[in-house]
């Protein structure tokens, strides 16, 4: 079923398409955490917008990416900011319950020893907070690179895609073996890179946490 | 400006309000397979998760449906259920969507069902059994129950999902609202992609209130106190 010389030939274009999927990709997740912190930020310091942004972010997560698209076509045309602009919004939810959710997870005795100690609020922040949330903070990037991965394929409809593009390509031919060959290279990939990137991650929190490691050493 | 009233002008041509092309029709259509895909996955994902969650029996099972679900990107399973679908000679359009979103759905109401069943109080399940019912009354009138806005809620984020995902099908050549997109896409008409987009939106949102409503008309009265923070794992957007 799957013809292996077309793979054969093909594989600097794949390795190509893989590329421009771990771009968009590596894009949308590092857009989306910059505004997500920001929007944590404002949230953490006025309790009340907290409601409002989930609520708004909530709405973002809900509609279809396809919709989203149409709405920005129109806008920013048939272009890699339309499929950045539709990836980033969709990060947004995850990434401030999980930010927002992390620093307030933090034993308040624990800050209360860090103002005991002489910390200011910022220095608190960045040198306390910030690193005990990190295990939930990294949970939500892991959620939100999988999710992101996965959605790039639909930016394929956009004229962008990554792998998406190679799915599409399938399609269109998809009575011969060839096509079906592309669709299922394209989705192969594209699980592969979904789990390769949340295994990364989780090791990359790993090192980042060495205080964890010691800590169930000890347990 | 013009582009907004180019839109409403859209949706103001009888032509689009009637045929096999008209917006009736492509929500009917929309909402008709949407709604069989949701029945067929809700007993195939529902009843096994509840079955184990009465067990205690399948947590690898359930941790890992939500995680392979969230890795395969919907679009593929779409595109992929293509070549299976003309494989068993179902041909184009209607099968090949409808067995991607309920190959979709099933992950999401399967492991949040589990999850709910097996976590209802032990304690209650206990004193249930202390006072003598059998094991189908403990699950039927005790642990169901209380594990029901959960459940809902599953069936909730489900529901959203299929329907944002039911807009691809018209990548396999089925019709819905998201003809209009991809049709749009390919002819270059921004006032047909950007109705297309506000239809499906709507529907996405009206799905979404719709079972939010639902859930509240048909929670068990003693529950409502309980009810917290949304513990429901959501499946990833389309």
């Amino acid at each position: 079923m799957i013809r292996w010389d077309w793979i054969g030939r093909n594989l600097d274009d794949i390795g190509a398409l893989t590329g421009e999927h771990l771009l968009l990709t590596g894009i949308a997740v590092a857009a989306g955490l910059v505004v997500s912190l920001g929007l944590s930020a404002i949230a953490l310091r006025f309790r009340k917008t907290y409601a409002p942004i989930t609520w708004v972010t909530g709405i973002l997560y809900t509609i279809p990416s396809l919709a989203l698209f149409a709405f920005l076509v129109p806008i920013t045309g048939l272009s890699i900011l339309t499929a950045e602009i539709g990836l980033v919004s969709y990060t947004l939810l995850i990434l401030i319950r999980n930010i927002v959710a992390g620093i307030d997870g933090v034993p308040p005795a624990i800050k209360e020893a860090a103002d005991a100690m002489g910390y200011t609020r910022r220095h608190r922040l960045w040198a306390v907070e910030i690193p005990l949330a990190l295990p939930v903070i990294v949970a939500g990037i892991r959620i939100a690179t999988v999710t992101t991965i996965g959605l790039v394929t639909v930016t394929s409809l956009i004229g962008q895609g990554g792998l998406g593009a190679l799915i599409l390509r399938g399609l269109g031919t998809f009575y011969s073996p060839i096509g079906t060959t592309q669709i299922i290279v394209g989705t192969v990939l594209s699980v592969i890179l979904a789990v390769a990137a949340d295994v990364s991650l989780a090791f990359a929190e790993r090192v980042l946490t060495p205080w964890a490691r010691r800590r169930e050493a000890a347990a | 400006m013009s582009f907004l009233a180019d839109v409403l002008a859209w949706f103001a041509d009888p032509v689009n309000w009637s045929g096999s092309g008209g917006i009736p029709n492509r929500v009917f259509e929309h909402v008709q397979l949407s709604t069989f895909a949701m029945m067929i996955a809700a007993l195939l994902g529902i009843i096994p998760a509840v079955i184990l969650g009465h067990a205690r029996r399948g947590g690898v099972l359930a941790v890992a449906a939500v995680n392979i679900a969230r890795a395969v990107p919907s679009f593929a399973i779409i595109a992929l259920a293509l070549p299976v679908s003309i494989a068993l000679g179902l041909g184009l359009g209607f099968w090949p969507t409808l067995l991607a979103l309920v190959a979709l759905a099933i992950p999401p109401m399967f492991t949040n069902a589990y999850t709910a069943v097996r976590d209802v109080d032990p304690g209650v399940v206990e004193a249930a059994r202390g006072m003598g019912m059998t094991p189908a009354g403990i699950l039927a009138k005790v642990e169901v129950p209380m594990a029901l806005p959960i459940i809902l809620a599953a069936v909730r984020v489900s529901a959203v999902q299929v329907v944002a995902t039911a807009t691809l099908g018209a990548i396999v050549a089925w019709g819905g609202l998201g003809r209009y997109v991809i049709d749009g896409f390919a002819t270059r008409n921004n006032v047909e992609v950007f109705a297309g987009g506000l239809l499906v939106a709507l529907l996405a949102v009206a799905t979404e209130v719709g079972f939010g409503v639902l859930e509240r008309l048909v929670e068990p009265r003693g529950l409502r106190m309980l009810r917290g923070q949304e513990q429901v794992v959501r499946p990833a957007p389309t």
